[in-house]
């Protein structure tokens, strides 16, 4: 156990150097450094000023440097816990970072409360009888949900909800303070897709099992049907769900970005997308690393859930 | 004569399990197929049943249909199961519930998949009584301990407290039948419970399920395609053919009096270890089974039949018929019919003559870090020789073979194949010449087959990689006698592997491993994935190519009976190293090795006059991994000398004529065993008997 946790952890190291290292690469343009200019100046700023102010422009900025030796600075800023400051924003990236995360981390928290129980709910009962008249309403309808993209549903609950039916707002920007209704057309948006994926794979895991040799044993015990469904298939139907459920967390970082920016909640993603419109680079890079960590640590995660869950797992490590 | 034991005899007359016309269905794709076709069955208290017929005859879907367990597409369309005057097709599913496991209990074929792998043994064990009869945890599982000490097993707290994956083959199929046991059912059905352990392993649990239905006197029905098994373990049987019962009745009288063709062909298709080519060839059933969407009009053995009567046997389904107050057969002949005169079409063959050494192995051996595999392997075989290699899984007898054909390198040692040194060479710097004169015959012929090319067109293709300057036309004609070779039609050329039959794609198996004229043809469990009836008929094509060509056959195997019908010599081999060779007949004599002793006791023999003397080994072979240090099988040999055996390898010591045992048993101990299988008196007295 203690090895995997040091594999994924040093994974997820290599992983951050490498990003960054291309993130600095892709953006260490001189039409890039004029694009920043630009934002920040104004375009009539920029065009007035002359080559050697527009170097001290740079200059001042810290932009002129050579490219390791930013990429050095900034590593060693990152291990001291400073992540730069947001060049659009003006403020201390991680004061931006802490804030737009906790956001997210609302309505990540409402989407897996919701998730969970749901999709492993449906997806047994479901998988329990295959082909069974629940398993093909609960089936299609997760076919349906998974294939429609999430910007269409999007669109549609606003549509439906907000705008037909008035019941409640299209918008999330959350400008008068937090309000829970905001967050329901973001939270159904990521629901009704995800909800489906994890019923589907629910369900597959759930029908297997039901047609496992030690299930016929346990019914040929005599034993009832709910003790054959409680006693011996949820545990074996629920190790591969479970680990799926953990890499949903990586799966919503990068959907929580067409969400938060359709619906305008100020979250992670966001964030995310603002900074890479604008070139706000140290933000970038914060996000980067947060997003690596997120996919390693849900990776790590998985791995745990499933070797606790399966004995024959944990016995070899 | 009367073969019911005692109890059955004087018990109550009426059976505890009865079916009447039961008939199964399968729902598929083409429609509704019968499985199963108007079944009845007698199981009297205390009785023993043997269910017994090749793939497909329907024997598993009935204990399943006993169960009333078939799955979303089984249909029981029609008939009764008569459960002490209950028909439990009739039953509500609580009372079903009541009845599965405690009074009808299952044993399946496969112990590993049949045990819940996330749940410990206590607990899956425990449930059958806190279930069937309300004890609580702690007392249910008192009462597992000691169940477990009956089926034998050691350490009842370590294997409780165990998952199944914790535990071996054998004593998962233990810990099956002791949770079939534990609410004491009045009927065990066993669906071939030891159809995936080694004969060794496999010897100890038929011992303990023979022990089981004296003991508990539970009525058992034993499903199996092994006669032999059957015949060692049951009172009376009944043989399946295509989803009807053809023949039953006592073992002893269907053996001496066999009234339907299909048994008596099963029979005669059986190689026993008791009896070499000379004494009781084989003698091959024809054709193969019908597929249960296309089966024949009448008798559905009527297209394999050599008594078959046009206008009789293919007119209206055929009814059984009694022969005698409790034997019957499936079949309008059976007045007509000749029985005492034995079979047709065996086939006597000469003694071939035995040539140069052309393969010589010297002290080969292959570790995987700290997996022994082949330990110090050392023999020879000759031009036109048949030489076996037997042993049970993980006796190393795979890796050997990979090693010769070059897709695995020895670690030390030599193999020279007519003088080319061949145990570093990968198969990939094979030149073309080596790689012709040894060829392989697999066990599944289903995987050396690409599927989306003929038949015809695989064998060219060999043809032309071995490199012998042929046109086309020539090549083309060289396939058609191929086919020829190997008794096929020669529009077989034009089909792909998915229109052939196990049988068929083993035979064309056979054509491309004998198309460039080989000198040495490893043949690695070549008929063990077949059909009981199929088999004998693969078996004596191998042979036939083989003797006519001259060519070294290397026959890997499992399976005693086989080895004694077609090898000249034998290699027997437990955990890499070879315990004892010699000539085939020496083999099979005393004086034994201790592991062949127990290796023939175990094999069980498809003739019931045969007595075999027994031998009992406990135990189950050591991992590869972990092997003792002295003789590999001290660690379940009943002979093994403590403070030796264990510590020091054995020599091998010399009874003449390339015989050689590997082990410290003194000389005259070796050549003071008794004989195992008892030969028969048996064809004559079966005559007699009838006269
Ligand atoms: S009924 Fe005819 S075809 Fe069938 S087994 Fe008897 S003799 Fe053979
Ligand atoms: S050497 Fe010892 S343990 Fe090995 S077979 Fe002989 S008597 Fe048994």
């Amino acid at each position: 156990m203690a090895r995997l946790i040091a594999k994924r952890l040093g994974q997820m190291l290599l992983i951050m150097g490498v990003t960054s290292l291309l993130l600095f690469a892709i953006f260490d343009t001189d039409q890039f450094r004029r694009q920043i200019a630009v934002s920040e100046l104004g375009g009539f700023g920029v065009a007035t000023l002359n080559a050697a102010d527009y170097e001290g422009w740079l200059e001042k900025k810290g932009l002129n440097e050579p490219f390791l030796s930013r990429y050095v600075t900034w590593v060693g800023d990152v291990m001291q816990g400073d992540l730069g400051r947001s060049i659009e924003k003006n403020m201390a990236v991680s004061t931006l970072l802490a804030d737009r995360l906790q956001r997210t981390a609302i309505l990540a928290s409402c989407f897996f409360v919701l998730m969970v129980p749901i999709s492993l709910t449906l997806g047994v009962l479901a998988g329990m009888r295959e082909g069974g008249r629940l398993d093909r309403v609960i089936s299609i309808v997760a076919v349906v949900t998974t294939s429609i993209p999430q910007i269409a549903t999007a669109v549609l609950l606003t549509v439906f909800l907000s705008l037909g039916l008035g019941w409640v707002p299209a918008k999330s920007a959350m400008v008068g303070g937090f309000s829970f209704r905001e967050l329901v057309l973001p939270l159904l948006t990521l629901l009704i897709y995800d909800i489906g994926y994890v019923v589907r794979m629910t369900r597959a895991s759930m029908a297997e099992v039901m047609s496992a040799n030690y299930i016929r044993t346990a019914v040929l015990k005599g034993l009832a049907g709910s003790h054959v469904i409680v006693g011996h298939a949820l545990r074996n139907a629920l190790i591969v769900p479970f680990t799926l459920i953990f890499l949903q967390l990586n799966w919503l970082l990068s959907h929580v970005v067409v969400v938060e920016v359709f619906f305008q909640y100020s979250g992670f993603g966001r964030m995310l997308y603002e900074a890479a419109m604008f070139g706000d680079i140290a933000v970038l890079q914060a996000a980067t690393l947060v997003a690596v960590a997120v996919a390693a640590l849900s990776q790590l995660l998985s791995d745990i859930a499933y070797i606790l869950l399966n004995p024959r797992v944990g016995a070899a490590g | 004569m009367d073969t019911h034991s005692p109890q059955a005899a004087t018990a109550s007359p009426s059976p505890i399990l009865e079916c009447r016309n039961l008939s199964v269905s399968y729902e598929t794709r083409a429609g509704l197929v019968p499985a199963v076709v108007d079944f009845n069955l007698k199981l009297m208290p205390g009785e023993a049943h043997g269910l017994v017929g090749e793939s497909g005859c329907g024997k598993s879907t009935i204990a399943l249909a006993i169960m009333r367990y078939l799955g979303r597409n089984g249909r029981i369309t029609g008939g009764q199961v008569l459960f002490e005057g209950r028909d439990l097709l009739t039953l509500s599913p609580t009372e079903l519930r009541r009845v599965r496991g405690a009074d009808i209990a299952m044993i399946y074929q496969e112990p590993m998949a049949s045990l819940n792998p996330t749940l410990r043994i206590g607990r899956q064990l425990a449930e059958v009584l806190t279930v069937h009869q309300g004890l609580d945890r702690a007392s249910a599982l008192d009462r597992a301990a000691a169940m477990l000490e009956r089926v034998r097993l050691a350490d009842a707290g370590r294997i409780l407290a165990a998952y199944p994956h914790q535990l071996s083959g054998g004593q998962q199929q233990r810990i099956v039948i002791a949770m079939a046991l534990l609410a004491n059912p009045k009927v065990l059905l066993l669906d071939e419970p030891t159809t995936a352990l080694d004969v060794t392993v496999e010897a100890g649990i038929v011992d303990l399920i023979r022990d089981i239905s004296t003991e508990f006197g539970t009525a058992m029905l034993y499903v199996s395609h092994n006669l032999g098994l059957i015949l060692e373990t049951c009172q009376r049987l009944t043989v399946m053919y295509s989803g009807e019962a053809v023949e039953t009745g006592p073992v002893d009288e269907v053996f001496r009096r066999v009234r339907h063709p299909y048994t008596r062909g099963l029979f005669a298709s059986i190689p026993v270890p008791s009896a070499d080519k000379a004494s009781r060839p084989l003698v091959t059933i024809p054709g193969q089974l019908p597929s249960p969407t296309n089966r024949p009009h009448g008798c559905y053995f009527g297209p394999r039949c050599a008594f078959f009567e046009p206008g009789r046997c293919d007119e209206a389904a055929v009814p059984m018929a009694q022969v005698s107050r409790t034997h019957a057969s499936r079949c309008r002949r059976i007045a007509e019919i000749d029985w005492d005169t034995p079979a047709a079409g065996a086939v006597t063959r000469e003694e071939t003559k035995i040539g140069r050494t052309v393969l010589q192995v010297e002290g080969l051996s292959k570790r995987y870090h700290a997996v022994r595999a082949n330990e110090d392997l050392t023999f020879e075989a000759r031009e036109a020789e048949t030489l076996a290699i037997v042993g049970e899984s993980g006796c190393g007898k795979s890796t050997f073979a990979r090693i010769l054909m070059g897709l695995d390198q020895a670690t030390s040692g030599s193999i020279s194949l007519m003088g080319e040194e061949l145990a570093r060479l990968p198969v990939t710097k094979r030149d073309r010449v080596t790689i012709r004169s040894l060829q392989m015959v697999f066990q599944n012929p289903f995987d050396t087959l690409n599927p989306s090319q003929t038949v015809g067109f695989q064998i060219a293709r060999v043809l032309r990689r071995f490199g012998a300057r042929m046109s086309e036309a020539q090549i083309r004609e060289r396939v058609l006698e191929l086919l020829d070779t190997v008794k096929l039609p020669r529009d077989f050329a034009g089909r792909r592997p998915r229109q052939l039959s196990g049988g068929q794609k083993q035979r064309i198996g056979i054509a491309r491993a004998f198309a460039g004229d080989p000198a040495v043809v490893v043949a690695d469990e070549p008929v063990s994935a077949l059909d009981v009836s199929v088999q004998a008929a693969v078996t004596e094509l191998l042979m036939d190519i083989q003797r006519r060509n001259g060519t070294t056959l290397l026959f890997i195997s499992h399976d005693l009976s086989v080895v004694r019908y077609l090898s000249d010599r034998v290699v027997v081999m437990y955990l890499g190293r070879i315990m004892e060779q010699g000539r085939t007949g020496d083999i099979f004599a005393p004086p034994y090795h201790p592991y062949t002793e127990a290796l023939l006791a175990a094999v069980p023999i498809a003739d019931p006059t045969i007595r075999k003397r027994k031998v009992v080994i406990s135990g189950e072979m050591p991992s590869p991994s972990n092997p003792p240090a002295g003789c590999p099988f001290s660690t379940r040999c009943p002979y093994a000398i403590e403070d030796l055996c264990e510590r020091t390898v054995p020599p091998a010591q010399l009874f003449g004529e390339g015989h050689a045992i590997a082990c410290h048993l003194p000389r005259e101990t070796l050549l003071a065993m008794e004989p195992i299988i008892l030969a028969a008196d048996s064809l004559n007295e079966a005559n007699n008997h009838h006269a």
